[in-house]
């Protein structure tokens, strides 16, 4: 367990567990949040200031569903180890990739590409084909199995 | 293979486009966020909140609230698991999959014959790769998945990870919208 995790109060799990869905569309959300910890309004708003300046918290905001605005996949290549760095460079320098990762696998480099349209997006994976010589895996979504209710966080 | 597109009428609206674009980095953290937000692209407080509230029924904003990530708070794990599923049975061994708390993903994807076999992706996380590991072998035997090929893709390192930017480059408004996949 990560060490941040301890420094956290009740009230912090709370806020982090509870409200990663439903945030209150009330003109102010932060008071009804405060009202339902039992903290105010002006605590919630620090409370969440820290956890987004310790990097705990990426925004208070919207996740998107994919493919709603712009279409998007997930790629991958399988790059000769001694070029990974390199090829991860040359990926990631891409302004229409993102979570670019490398995994244990014969294809270790993936990455999403996310483009306005699908005549972009393709254009982008023909372009990293072209510049690593390698062929790219082009995996899009065709269905979503999973409803996201955020991210149930155990203590234990 | 085709992309599954949702056109959604909304997004023809030019307001939607302007509040997505204003919030896909997150809400100031404010006493009245709705409100400054509307500020910034002409909206009035109530306008925002009506806009939300129909995007999220129609599904274009998957959730609105806090985003965790999941490292700083010792989900130090996280593996791709992938699944050949045989086609008929891919719709109901999603559902069962997706059901489980720790599969934050699940996806149906195209098979590349003869080089990735796979069709279901999953994305399980853990504190460590033994917790990941356990986890996979309970999908398999709560889902009944004993004779179905799959491979677990831990990740290694990261080079890069932020939001999507669904805009044409340009310049610094492009913006970045979070996308899960």
């Amino acid at each position: 367990m990560g060490d941040s995790l301890l420094q956290l109060s009740d009230a912090e799990r709370r806020l982090l567990n509870d409200f990663q869905h439903g945030l209150p569309l009330d003109p102010c959300p932060f008071a009804r949040i405060a009202d339902a910890l039992g903290m105010s309004e002006s605590q919630v708003i620090e409370a969440l200031q820290a956890l987004q300046a310790s990097g705990v918290v990426s925004r208070v905001g919207p996740v998107f569903r994919p493919n709603r605005v712009g279409v998007s996949t997930l790629a991958a290549l399988a790059v000769p180890s001694e070029r990974l760095a390199e090829v991860a460079t040359l990926v990631s320098a891409c302004p229409e990739v993102n979570h670019n990762y490398e995994r244990e696998h014969a294809y270790n480099l993936w990455f999403v590409v996310t483009a306005p349209d699908r005549e972009r997006l393709d254009e982008v994976l023909d372009d990293i084909a072209d510049r690593s010589g390698l062929d790219v895996l082009d995996l899009p979504m065709l269905e979503d199995y999973f409803i996201d209710l955020g991210f149930r966080l155990q203590w234990t | 293979m085709d992309m599954i597109v949702t056109p959604s009428p909304l997004l023809a609206d030019e307001r939607a486009q302007a509040l997505i674009s204003a919030i896909q980095d997150g809400l100031p953290l404010v006493p009245r966020p709705y409100a400054a937000i509307g500020e910034r692209i002409g909206l009035s407080e109530q306008e925002v909140i009506e806009c939300l509230r129909i995007l999220l029924e129609q599904g274009v904003i998957k959730r609105l609230g806090v985003v965790v990530r999941h490292r700083p708070l010792g989900y130090d794990a996280n593996a791709m698991v992938v699944w050949d599923v045989p086609d008929e049975r891919v719709q109901a061994l999603g559902v069962c999959l997706g059901r489980f708390p720790f599969v934050t993903l699940c996806y149906r994807r195209p098979r590349r014959l003869p080089v990735w076999p796979y069709n279901l992706f999953t994305m399980i996380h853990g504190r460590d790769r033994e917790q990941v590991l356990a986890r996979v072998a309970e999908l398999v035997d709560r889902c009944d998945l004993g004779d179905v090929p799959h491979q677990a893709l831990f990740s290694r390192q990261c080079f890069k990870q932020r939001g999507a930017r669904y805009g044409r480059a340009r310049g610094s408004d492009a913006g970045s919208l979070e996308v899960v996949q």
